[in-house]
């Protein structure tokens, strides 16, 4: 099977978790979007890494799995600060920085 | 699959002189977060200070020491040469300058622009607990070292992967000191999670573009993409894509037009003395590695990438002042006058020449300085509810307190670019790198948007006419 089938899965991930990002509106599901993007990126990487034969690719993909883990952390923490005072993790709620 | 037979594992050698700046703000920061897990409650707060300020002297005096050394690094991932080392050398004064505005709490009662306890509910007896205490956050300082070892490595990243890592470093420990503020606490969160939904979503495009660039080259690395471009044996569908993704997420994070409306509301949500950090070295740092990527790995393709650098610029210098005139809150329009001002900085990336590298190290040099000395300026304006921000509360400013306005104005005239000033010799060097560049029509465009690379709108429209016209002779 050609691998090129992953690279238009992993563009087609990618766009859908764009368009999560720009579309939903509970916090919480828009940072999960913004991971679906992430891995959709690892799946990129490591098919590249198969095509041309090396290495890096998959080492990447690790690297990005460690940023993510810690992008959660941060991410997670700050969405619950928020959480607490407003009781909501609307998108929409935070309307108070504009123009 | 034989390439992936196991080869013979070699640790790459390291050169520590030359990444002695990373490495003493990284140990720095280590000690900061033992500080606050061993040093009793009290004591915290001095050790901290004087920790962060002896990491961040002591990393410039490492600059200073190397200065003169270019070399490859760590397997090819970090290079360590002028630029680099200039851009760190900036950083380290900045953040100076920074980590003191953050220490002053004398302006607060009870202490710092900072919350007391950023787990409690504003408003809940908690809160007040901790305020009462005295208590504060000494994770700032821990925080703002990770951040700014992120900006040293961002600079000096040989590699996209090495990039991404600095570029995530770097942002992470923003995102926490953005909710940090003691006084408008909903402001500051929000500005948290804008900063960080945002910032995580741009870094996925940065990634993206990454993973297509690999795929184009077999390599991350800046000079294999170089060399990858120049044989022009592939198609260049994937180096394209890969360009403009990666540009997405740099143009991202200094806040050039299409990206940049993050930057106001995080500005004005942020504590300010963090506003002032931010400002200054996190688009000190991304130019850096702006200048590096645009310059060293896309440094052939000229052709493909700079008409819609010149668009990105020009709008960026637009919309940045425009808006900035517009603006009744004096942190937002300095926000937005930063806006302006990565406008014009593109200019010198756009030359892509050696006078557009020296230019536009020598206006992010002047930039970041005047920034933070702006911003801690506004620090200072206060009334009972905090900082007066709002434009209304500074009228009469200058009789009241003619030293803090003098200082005030003279920091927009060289935001400005008037003559005389360090911002005037910046925009003088990035345009003229510019002109000699080929790159005219931003230059020409220059003149249209001349009121907005400063601030202060309504002072702005009358010193308007003398900036645009000293600027004319450069941009010719």
């Amino acid at each position: 099977m050609s691998p090129d089938y992953y690279l238009y899965l992993s563009a087609v991930l990618f766009t859908i978790g764009a368009l999560g990002v720009l579309i939903r509106r509970n916090a919480i599901v828009v940072f999960m979007c913004v991971e679906l993007m992430l891995n959709a990126v690892n799946l990129s990487l490591v098919t590249f890494s198969r095509i041309d034969g090396n290495l890096d690719g998959q080492v990447i993909a690790f690297f990005v799995m460690v940023v993510a883990a810690a992008e959660v952390v941060v991410g997670l923490a700050i969405l619950m600060t928020v959480f607490r005072t407003r009781r909501s993790a609307s998108v929409d709620d935070a309307n108070l920085l504009k123009y | 699959m034989s390439p992936l037979a196991a080869a013979e594992f070699t640790a790459p050698s390291i050169d520590y002189a030359a990444l002695s700046p990373i490495l003493i703000v990284s140990i720095a920061a280590v000690v900061g977060v033992l500080v606050d897990a061993f040093a009793p409650r009290m004591l915290r707060w001095p050790i901290q200070v004087g920790v962060t300020l002896l990491g961040l002297v002591g990393s410039f005096v490492a600059v200073c020491v190397v200065a003169h050394t270019h070399v490859v690094t760590a397997g090819g991932a970090l290079v360590v040469d002028g630029p680099a080392l200039f851009i760190q050398a900036t950083i380290a004064l900045v953040s100076v300058a920074s980590v003191l505005l953050i220490a002053d709490r004398s302006p607060e009662v009870g202490g710092g622009a900072f919350v007391a306890q950023a787990s409690a509910v504003p408003g809940s007896s908690d809160e007040r607990a901790a305020a009462g205490f005295g208590r504060a956050q000494t994770e700032i300082f821990p925080l703002l070292l990770f951040a700014v070892a992120g900006m040293y490595l961002f600079p000096a990243a040989n590699d996209l992967l090495m990039l991404f890592v600095a570029l995530e470093v770097m942002s992470l420990p923003l995102y926490l000191l953005c909710g940090l503020a003691r006084r408008r606490r909903l402001l500051s969160q929000e500005a948290a999670v804008k900063y960080f939904l945002l910032g995580a979503f741009s870094s996925a495009f940065f990634l993206y573009g990454l993973a297509l660039l690999y795929g184009y080259a077999g390599s991350v690395s800046l000079g294999a993409i170089h060399d990858a471009a120049a044989s022009g044996q592939h198609g260049d569908t994937l180096l394209v894509l890969g360009l403009g993704l990666l540009g997405v997420g740099l143009l991202f994070k200094i806040g050039a037009a299409p990206f940049h409306s993050w930057i106001p509301d995080v500005y004005q949500g942020a504590p300010t003395p963090v506003t002032a950090f931010m400002a200054a070295a996190t688009k000190v740092a991304a130019f850096g590695a702006l200048l590096r990527v645009f310059y060293v790995a896309f440094g052939g393709l000229g052709w493909d990438w700079r008409p819609v650098a010149w668009g990105v610029a020009i709008l960026t210098m637009l919309v940045g002042s425009v808006f900035a005139v517009t603006q009744t809150d004096v942190k937002r329009m300095l926000a937005y006058s930063s806006v302006a001002h990565a406008g014009f900085i593109l200019v010198g990336v756009i030359a892509l020449n050696r006078s557009g590298l020296s230019g536009s190290l020598f206006y992010l040099l002047t930039y970041g300085l005047t920034t933070v000395g702006a911003f801690g300026i506004l620090t200072l304006v206060r009334d009972p509810d905090g900082e007066a921000t709002h434009l209304s509360r500074w009228a009469g400013l200058g009789r009241r307190s003619p030293l803090l306005g003098g200082i005030f104005a003279f920091f927009l005239l060289a935001l400005a670019g008037i003559p005389l000033t360090s911002g005037f010799m910046g925009k003088f060097a990035v345009f003229s790198a510019a002109v000699s560049g080929g790159a005219t029509p931003t230059a020409r465009r220059r003149t249209c948007p001349s009121g907005g690379g400063s601030a202060d709108g309504r002072r702005r429209w009358l010193l308007r006419s003398p900036c645009s016209c000293s600027a004319w002779p450069a941009s010719r």
